[in-house]
């Protein structure tokens, strides 16, 4: 599968809650970052939980964020942020 | 296991793990020896691993870079095997200072790092680690000064990742072997700087 997000495309993370194996942090979803580097593309986890074979691989994406943005009470300066992987079909343009 | 001396009933997860083992070796899936083998391989794998990685890099300015671009083939030429882990490794600068996380679980470079210790898989570091990594820091001893960016890794999917500290000031001209004494597992995490020169001289 192609990778569809290019590094420095702001992205946004979907906003969804099915239940399964699923290596998308609740904390993250429906914030929007912009991606750092993409990874290379891996079985999808959530079908490789349920036995599949996880294909077609999903392109991985290291996608940074602001923590001011993920966390509005968030102590330290702006600068900092948090690097999260995130498989292709948990994000969306943002 | 740990060797306390104390007789105390197993708990729940080990009385799994001894029936699983049992059964497997009983189904003829695995051998006692085999086992054996991997919990001593898995011992054996140590933080001197991922120092070594570090004082080489120090070192050697291309070895760093190709180290940064591609962190699994840069540890396969110092003849460290990291299967079915892709290293991302991380550089911390005057600028930045970079910590690694796993949220969801534990996943740590334990081909470089080993077994991860109690508190990385705890609940209060996974939790509050991402959202308040200065404070965190801070209980281990680390102040990141408000200029210095934090950046946090969470380890989420498929990477695995190593900081790649700072090489502390008055170490010009030392061996690789000196350098490597002076970085410590926790340094590779990010919790810590590495040891200072003056107390390993």
């Amino acid at each position: 599968m192609e990778a569809r997000y290019k590094v420095g495309e702001k992205v946004r993370v979907t906003k969804a809650y099915p239940p399964g194996h699923i290596r998308t942090p609740f904390y993250i979803r429906g914030h929007t970052g912009t991606v750092e580097r993409i990874c290379g593309a891996f079985p999808n986890p959530e079908e490789l939980a349920q036995m599949r074979d996880g294909l077609p691989a999903q392109p991985l994406y290291r996608v940074r964020f602001r923590q001011k943005d993920v966390w509005p009470d968030y102590q330290g300066p702006e600068a900092d942020v948090v690097e999260i992987e995130i498989y292709q079909h948990w994000l969306e343009k943002a | 296991m740990k060797d306390t001396g104390n007789y105390k009933p197993l708990t729940y997860f080990q009385l799994m793990e001894v029936s699983l083992r049992e059964l497997l070796v009983e189904k003829g899936l695995l051998t006692e020896e085999q086992i054996r083998r991997e919990v001593d391989d898995m011992r054996g794998r140590t933080p001197e691993r991922g120092a070594k990685v570090v004082a080489r890099a120090w070192l050697d300015p291309e070895f760093k870079r190709r180290l940064l671009e591609n962190g699994t083939k840069a540890c396969e030429e110092l003849g460290l095997d990291v299967p079915a882990l892709k290293l991302v490794v991380v550089e911390n600068t005057p600028q930045v200072h970079n910590v690694i996380v796993c949220t969801l679980c534990s996943c740590y470079p334990r081909m470089l790092l080993g077994i991860p210790p109690d508190w990385y898989k705890s609940r209060a570091y996974r939790s509050r680690m991402v959202r308040e990594p200065r404070g965190v820091l801070e209980e281990f001893g680390l102040i990141v000064p408000s200029e210095i960016q934090v950046r946090v890794h969470d380890s989420t999917a498929d990477m695995r990742y190593l900081v790649l500290p700072m090489r502390p000031a008055g170490t010009e001209g030392w061996s690789e072997e000196r350098l490597a004494a002076l970085v410590t597992r926790d340094s590779m995490i990010g919790v810590s700087a590495p040891r200072s020169p003056g107390k390993n001289a």
